[in-house]
């Protein structure tokens, strides 16, 4: 089945990957990243910019409403997601409770809807 | 029946890994054998029959479900045609795996324990409603959610491995023990389907004990267990009557039971951790003693309930412990742990209305609202002709409040 792991991070989590505790951080990903890599389980997926830098849109009776930030103001934010290929949730979960995020954040596993 | 349904609905689901499909093409298989089968006579094999029959229709659904369209579950039947095509006429146990399937923390723990009662040991949604003191609506849609959850994540059948092991071994443990319960309950034992599920509980139990010989837990449970199946030939007089455990003839006790019980149960303290199934089952121990010394050990009772109490506050320890507390210390301080209990949560609990009677009636107040509740809230025909009994005796005691 494909899931795709939602991965959650605190503001402090977002400052440590360029102040510096950054070598701690991205050692941490990097390491976890390249378990996937060699366990042949990743299918996709992307660290994403910190939320400051997204902007929302919303289309209201036909108007368009841009906002900046991210579309909810929650104390975790979207951080990155990556794209599983596996047998089962619990092959995910296995993995998920390994990821860096898991420790500080929080990660969201969810099946993909195929089409 | 019964027995077959629960593993052709694991055998079927472990493979699909759809409860609710495996339970629907069972479902259509029975139907298609009860046209068959009386035309054609019943198969050397019906199990086998009605496998590759509901079989056939886990394929065909699949195929048609478009919304599915990946294909996995189409492709992973085929796989397992040819597989059915090499099927021993013994084709393999899976309840195992559908159980720790419904104990999985992705589902909402309190669907847990009807899950399995339901899929893996066939009990109607009713009958788990009562059971569990909600109605039968409520009942139906957590079922049904969990199934859907089970379905769409991907939850994986199989026996998990040791780090994942013991959290879910409780919810496993639990389950088995809410089925033992529930068969209980019926102490007339007119209900075959009950029955049944007693021994299938208790067969259970022996497998966990089995496959986690370490757990002392899963001892401890199949120790409770087989203390109380030692008394079940003990509950009924000779004219069917109810009798009370404190009642009971120990000659009719299965010293074998209750052997093998005080075995396990030693293998369970063995290794020094305490837990709700070791208490329960040493309670019942403290019971057993009365057929070797003529009598009950009350205050050892109550301080077993009072552990138990503290690592299980369960409405049926609470309401023991109150039981044994009186026998120690008197019916006062019984009626007093009874009224500590929330008054909202035992509306409909016979077993602390019973009590609360008995206490009542003990100290020469009046038990008939109490007596009236307890019966008013018994299944069973006999134990409702025990209780008029007794609150009939109570009302005609000198002394005894006219009402």
């Amino acid at each position: 089945m494909k899931y795709t792991m939602l991965i959650y991070e605190t503001e402090a989590d977002f400052n440590a990957r360029t102040n510096d505790e950054q070598a701690r951080y991205w050692g941490a990903w990097k390491a976890y990243h390249q378990a996937l890599v060699q366990a042949g389980v990743i299918a996709g997926g992307h660290a994403l910019q910190p939320p400051v830098t997204g902007t929302t849109v919303r289309v209201t009776g036909g108007k368009r409403d841009v906002q900046d930030g991210p579309y909810a103001d929650t104390k975790e934010q979207l951080g990155g997601f990556i794209d599983l290929e596996l047998p089962s949730l619990d092959a995910a979960l296995e993995l998920a409770s390994r990821c860096p995020a898991a420790a500080y954040g929080a990660v969201e596993i969810r099946p993909i809807h195929t089409m | 029946m019964r027995d077959s349904y629960g593993r052709l609905v694991s055998f079927l689901a472990a493979r699909s890994r759809d409860v609710a499909s495996a339970e629907d093409a069972l479902g259509e298989a029975l139907v298609a054998a009860l046209r068959a089968w009386p035309l054609d006579g019943i198969p050397e094999r019906p199990e086998g029959w009605l496998l590759t029959v509901a079989r056939r229709r886990l394929i065909d659904h699949a195929r048609h479900d478009r919304v599915r369209a990946d294909g996995a579950v189409t492709l992973r039947l085929a796989v397992q045609r040819a597989e059915e095509a090499a099927m021993q006429p013994e084709f393999p146990d899976d309840r195992l795996k559908l159980l720790f399937v419904c104990a999985h923390p992705a589902i909402d723990p309190a669907a847990h324990t009807p899950l399995m009662l339901q899929v893996v040991l066939g009990l109607d949604a009713g009958r788990i409603a009562r059971a569990f003191l909600v109605s039968p609506a409520t009942m139906s849609q957590r079922l049904v959610r969990a199934k859907i959850r089970i379905r769409d994540t991907g939850m994986a059948f199989a026996v998990p491995g040791a780090a994942e092991l013991s959290s879910r071994l409780d919810a496993v443990l639990q389950a088995v023990y809410a089925a033992y319960g529930t068969s209980w309950d019926d102490v007339a034992g007119a209900d075959a389907r009950l029955r049944g599920l007693a021994e299938e509980a208790v067969w259970l139990a022996r497998v966990l004990v089995r496959l986690l010989p370490s757990e002392p837990e899963a001892h401890g449970l199949l120790a409770l267990l087989l203390h109380c199946e030692a008394r079940r030939p003990a509950r009924r007089g000779s004219g069917g009557e109810y009798v009370p455990l404190s009642e009971q003839n120990v000659t009719r006790w299965s010293r074998a039971l209750i052997d093998e019980a005080e075995r396990e149960l030693t293998v369970a303290a063995a290794h020094g951790t305490m837990g709700r199934f070791q208490l329960e089952a040493a309670i019942q121990s403290v019971h057993a003693q009365r057929a070797v010394t003529g009598r009950t050990e009350w205050s050892a009772l109550a301080l077993f309930y009072e552990a138990l109490v503290r690592c299980a506050p369960t409405l049926g320890a609470l309401v023991g412990h109150a039981a044994a507390l009186a026998a120690a210390r008197g019916a006062a301080e019984g009626l007093a742990a009874l009224d500590a209990i929330d008054a909202s949560s035992v509306a409909r609990y016979q077993p602390y209305w019973a009590v609360r009677a008995h206490l009542l009636a003990e100290t020469g107040a009046d038990a008939t609202e109490a007596y009236m509740r307890a019966i008013a809230l018994s299944e069973d025909d006999a134990v409702r002709a025990f209780l008029a009994g007794r609150a009939g005796a109570a009302a005609e005691r000198p002394g005894a409040p006219a009402t």
